[in-house]
């Protein structure tokens, strides 16, 4: 956006009316501080963690399965999380999963932001044959439910990625197989606001003076469409984590020796029945706090930007 | 009327042909079907002959255009792996995934509704909030490790529920089998239903109750109250009535989503439905099963959709001017 | 009830409580004859000469019958044959006596054609156990209970290929046109495939592909009465949901148990775990042949250096694998081949302890920097495979080798090694011949027509070629095996294979069954008996 005036239009209402109403829930406070929390726990996670799980040669196998706060009787060692199948330190795991679990899923909402605004901006305003095909695409998408849109996808890519390139590759093609499956939701919403917006006198005047389509759509129409796409968006951030957390378990994730939060649940279920708790547990948590806290937030969000029930 | 019908046929076949192009385009290339039809003996040679005679050498528009011809037909071909004619397969699980869909979407309905009319209602109760966290935590745990959790819990220490599969099943004549009127298969249904609606209900229940509130804010509701009408009346015989419409529509389009989803509470709960059945063909790259699979997936929605939109053009003369404005 | 507390074991009072409950509800399934087995996937086919796959062929062991089978402790035991020579006058003739008085389930008698019809069958082009049998030229019936079986040489061990080969009514495939096994390209499915009409010990009831198969005892088996009377197989690909099935008392016997889960199942009341050896050896393989690989950073070969070679065997801590991945459910050996294999020593089986000094030594030795490239790995085919790999991913970190785990789904795994398209992966060897030839063609002799397709080691040695070669027609057993020994010291000096352990199965049952582990991972529910 090359506008400097929309942002801080946005910026003014964030001033007022949202600061006050996140000041007056308890739960979006509680949620807010969570979720700040665990993203800044996983931003630093190399800071913070005891040990990098990415290092093989830091790794004792014999480590493996020992109980929290409980010292190994080979190695010595303790863990205040406990260890995993593998001897890795659980809450390091955590913190460096947590941290590619967010980034997956940022990731793949932004781009599906990108693509779902763009998509809904040009269908709304354009109309015809442009709407017809776009939204009928969004019908074909909506078919396909986001997991087997990854299937998918994940074929394609396994197709077209050298084998060398794939285990690189994996969290890039996690990010678009994710975003993909999540575009329509954008696109419907701002395809709606647009066209509502579209037939304002305001719009239709600056059409008449021959104002550029696309400035009308960034500087008129984008901002006012922005309160449910943001609403959509934080929605979506707990839903990509979750996808990401499914797709592992289907197998086709992020490599086990770089695991996200959802393959760290993947490993761990398979010790569910045999009693190591921990490492099925932290994880779980973990991910649970994560994605109620942005659940949460989006809640409150969407209220908070509906004034009339307030 | 008839044309606007006839274009949303056309353009329903042609949404067709692209998730077919699509299907086959992927799975042709996944992995190597030969590999998982023939044992760790067959020699390359042997391989090769068979990839001539199964047509996998042939160019791709010659292979596409044979399956699209097929497909017409309802031929999909034999599964490599089950060596069963792949139709048969599909519409022999397509049974338990139809009833595990619909009890499950019937649950989330009913169950969302109620909590979504209650939440509306009592917006700051204790069970309220109560109600909204339990579904939040629905939504933010993956399906599969619920579906775990609940086995582990109703089947292995409480021992109150089977853990897998359908239970015993009765076929009904049309080839149709169910789990309906047995005990056992209707015990069978109750994870895996709660499993797969979990995260539909917790759709309808917000739903419903964000609608509520918008309705109960109505001048229409505010009249209906000044006429001195009882609260239960406004609530149930005005403010629901107009909710339902927007959420009957939500929920007849999830249908698709629900049999979709089902691939995974299939895996975990090892439900013979078609999901189980596409998943485990992806593993044994089974190209045939899962190309049907998708096509038949695609269909059940188009189908969905095409019913929604003729019902809304007759319902709604509103859209018939717009889409009498967005031809020009 | 908290989420921890019944991670533990219940306490007796739940458990006497719930099982009241249980029985109430899964009474009506269970009598004391019929057995609900439950595995990991199903028969893909009930074709006899389709498919050559593990649970294909263990379900078909009991609705058909071979010539002569492998027994718990691996030895030769006749089943359909009661006798098996080599001609006294051509020693490329196989001699069998088939045993008289057995019917087929549809009551049609046992006889020497349907055993040359099965032969026929068997060779036919579309059959999965062609490789077995590319030594026949043809069969012959002499009488109606003697089969003379004409190989191209003297085939001094071709019986022992004959465990899974199964024999057919040639009546019956006649009426139903299914002379020739499942033809893919011909679009139609094959009668066979869903009916079953053998001489074993059960018939079958019902099928259900994936779901269900039901088989009944046939009342006119030759064989003494099994105390099983009925089979209901249930496949359950989730192994959550499949040790939760045993737990909760819906299956009585369940094969691939997951190995964590064993120490719980076995201290859970009313259930109780059988593990032994399985006849397969898991390994890493490794290019060593190409000029350059395709996934490392380095311009040459690193396994072409035999000291690398020797790197990689030292930063391999067998032991701590068994132990913490394998949970003990594995025989650490060096040798690339089973301890049940013609061929295997103690010798061949020693193996060293990792010294990760020496074996970073020799790295920085030729390569100062290290190098890295991709280790692929199945993720669904041995047990715990995937971590086996990740393990050894974090003992080759500590001498400086940094390998990319790349693990994925079988069917997408076995092709990289057939198509030289992996420069290291892990695989796992089952020898139904009980012979180290077995091994020695598939894995080691060059690849070329009939040899080497899953050698992707690329392992090309001509004298150790040819010496493969002469054990194919060698009648003298000790000359034979003395070969094999020389053969084995080559390869284990060349090291193209680094061994890892041999797999123990488990198979958890619900107390008052008794039923041994077979090597071959095919149970026989005839030999399962109950305590009563």
């Amino acid at each position: 956006m090359s506008d400097t005036k929309t942002p801080s239009r946005l910026f003014r209402l964030w001033d007022s009316d949202i600061a006050y109403s996140f000041r007056q829930s308890p739960l979006a406070i509680i949620s807010g501080v969570v979720a700040l929390v665990i993203i800044l726990a996983a931003a630093f996670a190399p800071l913070i963690a005891p040990t990098n799980p990415y290092d093989p040669s830091s790794l004792n196998l014999m480590d493996g399965f020992t109980p929290p706060m409980q010292e190994n009787a080979f190695t010595g060692s303790t863990f205040l999380l406990g260890a995993d199948n593998q001897g890795r330190d659980v809450l390091s795991t955590i913190l460096y999963g947590a941290r590619i679990s967010l980034f997956v899923g940022f990731s793949a909402v932004i781009f599906a932001m990108v693509l779902g605004i763009t998509a809904g901006l040009i269908a709304g305003y354009r109309g015809g044959w442009v709407d017809a095909v776009l939204m009928r695409i969004a019908d074909v998408q909506l078919s396909f439910p986001s997991i087997l849109i990854a299937l998918l996808i994940f074929g394609v890519a396994r197709g077209f990625i050298p084998p060398s390139q794939r285990e690189t590759m994996a969290i890039w093609v996690l990010i678009v197989a994710i975003g993909l499956s999540d575009w329509v939701q954008f696109a419907r919403v701002v395809r709606g606001a647009t066209m509502v917006e579209k037939g304002k006198e305001y719009v239709q005047a600056a059409r008449v003076i021959g104002v550029n389509p696309i400035r009308i759509l960034l500087r008129h129409i984008l901002p006012n469409v922005m309160g449910p796409v943001l609403v959509i968006g934080t929605i979506g951030l707990a839903l990509a984590i979750i996808a990401e957390a499914t797709l592992s378990f289907l197998g086709v994730g992020v490599p086990p020796t770089q695991p996200s939060l959802g393959t760290l649940i993947r490993i761990g279920q398979q010790y569910l029945f045999s009693g190591e708790w921990w490492i099925l547990l932290f994880p779980a948590v973990t991910l649970l706090a994560l994605a109620l806290a942005v659940n949460l937030l989006g809640d409150w969000l969407r209220d908070a930007l509906n004034p009339r029930l307030r | 009327m008839l044309a606007f019908i006839i274009r949303r046929i056309v353009q329903s076949a042609l949404v067709m042909l692209v998730v077919a192009l699509v299907a086959f385009a992927l799975f042709r290339y996944v992995g190597d079907p030969i590999s998982s039809m023939v044992g760790q003996e067959t020699s390359l040679a042997d391989r090769e002959a068979l990839r001539t005679t199964l047509g996998l050498n042939d160019p791709f528009i010659v292979q596409f255009g044979r399956f699209i011809g097929n497909a017409i037909q309802g031929d999909f071909g034999i599964s490599y792996r089950l060596q069963q004619p792949v139709m048969e397969l599909i519409l022999q699980r397509l049974p338990a995934t139809l009833e595990l869909a619909l009890v499950s979407g019937l649950a989330a309905f009913i169950f969302g509704v109620s909590a979504g009319v209650y939440t509306a209602l009592n917006r700051r109760g204790f069970l309220s909030t109560g109600i909204m966290a339990v579904s939040l935590i629905g939504v933010s745990l993956p399906t599969f490790l619920i579906g775990i959790l609940l086995i582990w819990l109703f089947a292995v220490e409480l021992q109150w529920l089977p853990s897998f599969g359908r239970g015993d099943t009765v076929a009904l004549p049309g080839g149709w089998t169910t789990g309906f009127l047995t005990s056992s298969g209707r015990q069978s249904l109750i994870l895996p239903a709660i499993t797969l609606g979990l995260f539909q209900m917790t759709l309808i229940m917000r739903l419903v109750r964000a609608e509520m509130l918008e309705v109960l804010r109505t001048d229409y509701i505010k009249f209906a109250r000044a006429r001195g009408l009882s609260n239960r009346t406004v609530h149930f015989g005005h403010a629901l009535k107009n909710t339902l419409v927007p959420v009957i529509t939500i929920t007849g389009l999830q249908l698709g989503a629900i049999i979709a989803f089902a691939i995974i509470t299939e895996t975990v709960f090892q439900w013979p439905g078609v999901g189980a059945l596409f998943i485990n063909s992806v593993r044994a790259v089974d190209v045939p099963v899962m190309a049907a699979y998708l096509v038949l997936i695609a269909l059940i929605f188009v189908i969905i959709n095409l019913i929604v939109d003729l019902l809304y053009y007759v319902v709604d003369p509103r859209l018939r001017v717009e889409r009498g404005a967005a031809r020009h | 009830m908290t989420l921890l507390a019944p991670l533990k074991k219940s306490g007796m009072a739940t458990k006497l409580a719930t099982s009241a409950l249980a029985l109430a509800i899964f009474a009506g399934s269970a009598s004391a004859e019929t057995i609900r087995w439950a595995r990991v996937a199903d028969a893909l086919t009930l074709d006899p000469h389709s498919q050559n796959e593990g649970p294909t062929l263990a379900v078909l062991h009991h609705m058909y019958e071979s010539l002569v089978r492998r027994g718990t402790d691996g030895s030769l035991e006749p089943r359909l044959a009661t006798e098996w020579n080599i001609h006294p006058d051509d020693p490329t003739i196989w001699v069998i006596k088939l045993r008289e008085g057995v019917t087929f389930h549809d009551g049609s008698a046992l006889t020497a054609e349907d055993v040359v019809f099965s032969f026929d069958r068997v060779r036919h082009e579309s059959s999965g156990f062609r490789a077995l049998h590319t030594a026949v030229t043809g069969a012959t019936a002499v009488d109606d209970y003697t089969v003379h079986v004409q190989m191209e040489g003297p085939s001094p061990l071709y019986v022992q290929n004959l465990t899974n080969f199964f024999i057919m009514d040639s009546g019956w495939a006649e009426a139903n046109d299914v002379v020739a096994p499942q033809n893919f390209a011909a679009g139609e499915e094959n009668h066979a495939v869903r009916n079953a009409n053998g001489t074993g010990p059960y018939t079958l009831v019902s099928r259900d592909p994936e779901v269900r198969t039901v088989m009944a005892y046939n009342e006119n088996h030759w064989a003494e009465a099994p105390q099983v009377t009925e089979i209901i197989y249930t496949p359950i690909a989730e192994a959550a949901t499949r040790v939760a099935a045993l737990l909760s008392g819906e299956v009585d016997v369940v094969q691939d148990v997951p190995v964590q889960d064993i120490q719980r199942l076995e201290q859970t009341d009313g259930v109780h775990v059988v593990t032994g050896p399985e006849n397969r050896n898991i390994f890493f393989a490794y290019d060593v042949s190409s000029e350059k690989l395709a996934s490392s950073n380095v311009d040459d070969n690193p396994f072409a250096h035999a000291d690398i070679r020797e790197a990689l065997a030292l930063a391999l801590d067998r032991d701590a694998i068994q132990q913490v991945v394998m949970r003990g459910q594995s025989q650490p050996s060096a040798a690339p081949l089973p301890p049940f294999v013609n061929g295997w020593t103690e010798e061949l089986n020693a193996y060293s302890k990792p010294d990760y000094v020496r074996a970073a030594e020799l790295v920085k030795a030729i390569y100062p920097e290290g190098f890295s490239f991709d280790m692929h790995c199945p993720n669904d085919r041995y047990l715990n495979d995937e971590a086996i790999c990740q393990a050894y991913v974090g003992m080759l970190g500590r001498i400086g080798i940094e390998a990319n785990l790349v693990s994925q789904t079988r069917s997408l795994h076995f092709p990289l090694i057939e198509k030289w398209e992996t420069d290291f992966y892990l695989l796992g060897w089952g020898v139904p011949t009980f012979d180290s030839a077995y091994v020695f063609n598939f894995l080691l002799h060059s690849r070329e027509e009939g040899f080497g397709s899953y050698n992707g080691s690329r392992y090309a040695n001509d004298e150790v070629d040819a010496k493969i070669e002469s054990l194919a027609t060698m009648t003298d057993l000790d000359a034979r095996n003395a070969v094999i020994a020389e053969i084995w010291e080559q390869v284990m000096e060349d090291r193209p294979i680094l061994n890892i352990h041999n797999q123990l199965l488990a198979y958890a049952m619900r107390d008052g069954i008794n039923l041994a582990v077979h090597p071959e991972n095919q149970p026989q529910m005839t030999t399962l008996t109950f305590d009563n």
